[in-house]
């Protein structure tokens, strides 16, 4: 559940010369003006089905990746229920990617093809999941803050113009609902207990604010693809709109935790009705995103091992699939051969 | 090392409580049709979403052509006689 | 209150609790770490379905034993605050996964012995037990095939997995006989009605483990060697990884609400 804007490189198809081409692209565009969906075996723009292709499997990348950070304290939750909980949630995020991947196929990339793309590292993920979980506090503010931010980027792509992606994001939206609000309930029980839990509640929200408000990509100002994308009915916020909508959602939540937000210039502007933060420090996000957070290494390392490991089991599973497939035309042919 | 064979694609339908038809809510990867039955309940009902699964390789699916939509389904869109309101019935009589 | 280790006056019916509630806590909690490391996606979310069933099995039980006990413990307490010679799981749900053939053959083993059992205790004369079994029935059940289906699988599918298969049962077999083992305790509830005698179990599983066996074109380790020593706290070396784990946090922070 965690899109990110990622694209700001990316360059646009090739112009398009071809009147016949050119005819097409204009159909396609009435189709998207007049809110119609995009289905896989319609005709559509070779850039859209690349951008398509490029920002779902993105997506379910963060998914997939996402679950290690999180992953890191199945083991060690702190009671039951929470052990539960968050098996579950880590568990919809492993559903969330495989819808994710299947949409993307519909665009005619193979899952397998998408996953060398993740494990040789051409493809990219969300920025947030190359920071290490260090205390149970992070899993609240994963749920709280993470979550939340997701929400606010994915809702509206329930409504995307490609069918598959807007149907795959009306069942990760549901399922979602409960993952920002066991976050949160996470935070609440830590901001309640002891003084040690309310500082573990406290350091998380310093080390994760930041990150998540990177979550939302590069400023409007810097990001050269919003508007081909807003075109095509890709995206529909800007990353600075859902930002603000996620700053003047989130703070609130966090005063009402008794917690202070990592930034002195954090204000509420009256006239607006706003809140107004200070200045993301950019560099540290290009950094993350170049390969340099402080996981990325270690995080790639883990699904290029699972996968690797898992080799043998699918090779398995399809040798067993002909071998049975074989059986049973040999049964079948025995009567006749008789 | 085998050659990387790809692990088949199944799309899955599934007849939730209410009594409706089975309907299509995604797909999935599996080696087999037992397997894909498997998955299917591990990824689709973990809501209890469903009392039924059926699972179909998505390479048997015939699909009609988009660029036959006009022909396949313009016509219909005239044959408003098809449609309860297209009869007059007079508010006497009451619901019919 | 602090968290200080604690330890049950353990009548009859307790025990047979504790037994079946850590046989399913430690379980639930070894799939648990497959979690976002599978062999393919699906089966990440297959194995944590059944874990999440485990943990579920577990919190019904532990929540019974704490009634049993009657000193106002949770489910947590009986789970985070007992050291590794007052846990009573047999010692093969604590082995670690391995690679994925141990995880399945692990799972039939234990499934196959489970599935029966549960469905047995639904007769059981404790309605609690007889309650908490018609439910884990059916998720037994499933574990059962699906783990059963995966080891047909492994063991005839490549070579290569038919020989990892091959040794993860070679490996793990010492431990099934644990699962039938009873004690004098145990035979005073089974008299009374409450508990099904674990042995009473075997023709069902020997029955199930043949039959997935000749299909996965697997062979029983002849083996009379076998391991034993869970049910009365005496456990491998893995077992306190996993409540070094498990329970740090409760431990570090004494009282503390999660």
């Amino acid at each position: 559940m965690y899109t990110q804007a990622l694209n700001a490189q990316e360059v646009h198809g090739r112009p398009v010369v071809d009147p016949a081409e050119e005819a097409r692209g204009a159909r396609f565009q009435a189709r998207i003006d007049a809110e119609d969906r995009i289905e896989p075996n319609d005709w559509m723009p070779e850039g859209y089905r690349r951008t398509l292709t490029r920002q779902i499997s993105q997506h379910a990348h963060s998914e997939i990746v996402g679950m290690l950070p999180e992953g890191n304290w199945i083991t060690r939750a702190p009671s039951l229920k929470r052990k539960a909980a968050l098996l579950a949630k880590v568990q919809d995020e492993a559903g969330h990617g495989l819808y994710l991947y299947s949409a993307a196929e519909t665009l005619g990339t193979s899952r397998e093809e998408m996953f060398e793309q993740l494990l040789s590292g051409r493809a990219k993920y969300s920025s947030i999941f190359n920071y290490p979980t260090l205390t149970w506090a992070d899993i609240g503010a994963i749920g709280w803050l993470v979550d939340g931010a997701a929400i606010m980027n994915q809702i509206p792509l329930c409504r995307c113009s490609y069918g598959p992606y807007a149907r795959a994001m009306i069942r990760v939206c549901k399922e979602e609902s409960f993952h920002q609000r066991q976050g949160y309930e996470i935070m609440l029980t830590l901001c309640r207990g002891t003084p040690e839990q309310k500082a573990m509640a406290q350091d998380a929200l310093n080390r994760w604010w930041w990150p998540c408000l990177m979550m939302f990509g590069p400023p409007d100002s810097e990001s050269q693809h919003s508007d081909q994308s807003a075109k095509w009915k890709i995206k529909r916020f800007t990353n600075d709109e859902l930002r603000q909508k996620f700053v003047d959602a989130t703070v609130p939540q966090g005063r009402y935790l008794g917690l202070t937000f990592p930034d002195p210039e954090l204000a509420f502007d009256e006239a607006s009705g706003h809140w107004r933060f200070g200045t993301i420090d950019w560099e540290e996000f290009k950094q993350v995103l170049a390969g340099n957070g402080p996981c990325n290494r270690q995080r790639m390392k883990q699904r290029r091992d699972a996968h690797a490991a898992g080799a043998w089991v699918r090779e398995a599973a399809m040798a067993h699939a002909q071998k049975r497939a074989r059986r049973a035309a040999e049964a079948a042919a025995l009567p006749e051969a008789a | 090392m085998t050659t990387v064979q790809t692990i088949p694609l199944w799309e899955v339908f599934i007849r939730s409580r209410n009594g409706l038809a089975h309907k299509h809510v995604g797909s999935l990867h599996a080696a087999d049709a037992t397997m894909a039955l498997q998955a299917a309940r591990d990824v689709y009902t973990r809501r209890g979403e469903g009392l039924s699964v059926w699972v179909v390789p998505s390479n048997a699916i015939t699909a009609s052509d988009p660029a036959d939509k006009d022909v396949l389904f313009e016509p219909t869109a005239s044959k408003i006689y098809r449609h309860p309101t297209f009869y007059e019935v007079p508010d006497e009589v009451g619901h019919m | 209150m602090t968290t200080t280790s604690i330890t049950l006056a353990e009548t009859p019916l307790l025990a047979l609790v504790l037994r079946r509630a850590d046989d399913a806590l430690i379980l639930g909690h070894r799939l648990s770490e497959w979690c976002g490391h599978g062999p393919m996606l699906e089966e990440d979310i297959a194995l944590a379905n059944i874990a999440l069933d485990c943990v579920g099995q577990a919190r019904s039980l532990y929540d019974y034993a704490a009634t049993l006990d009657g000193r106002g413990l949770t489910e947590d307490d009986l789970a985070y605050r007992r050291d590794v010679g007052q846990y009573r799981n047999c010692l093969l749900v604590e082995q670690p996964n391995g690679d994925f053939a141990a995880t399945i053959v692990r799972q039939v083993l234990a499934s196959a012995f489970l599935d029966p059992y549960w469905r047995a205790m639904t007769a059981s004369a404790d309605p609690t037990l007889a309650a908490i079994a018609a439910k884990a029935e059916k998720e037994t059940a499933y574990h059962l095939r699906h783990s059963a289906e995966w080891l047909i699988r492994l063991g005839d599918g490549t070579p290569e997995s038919h020989e990892r298969t091959q040794a993860a049962l070679d490996d793990l077999w010492p431990y099934s006989g644990e699962l039938m083992e009873s004690d004098d305790a145990e035979a005073e509830l089974v008299r009374a009605g409450i508990a099904v005698d674990p042995a009473a179990i075997r023709p069902a599983f020997d029955a199930t483990v043949a039959m997935v066996l000749r299909e996965a074109t697997l062979t029983a380790p002849a083996a009379p060697w076998r391991q034993g020593g869970g049910r009365v706290g005496r456990h491998s070396e893995h077992l306190g990884f996993i409540l070094a784990d498990l329970q740090y946090l409760q431990r570090a922070h004494p009282g503390a609400t999660w």
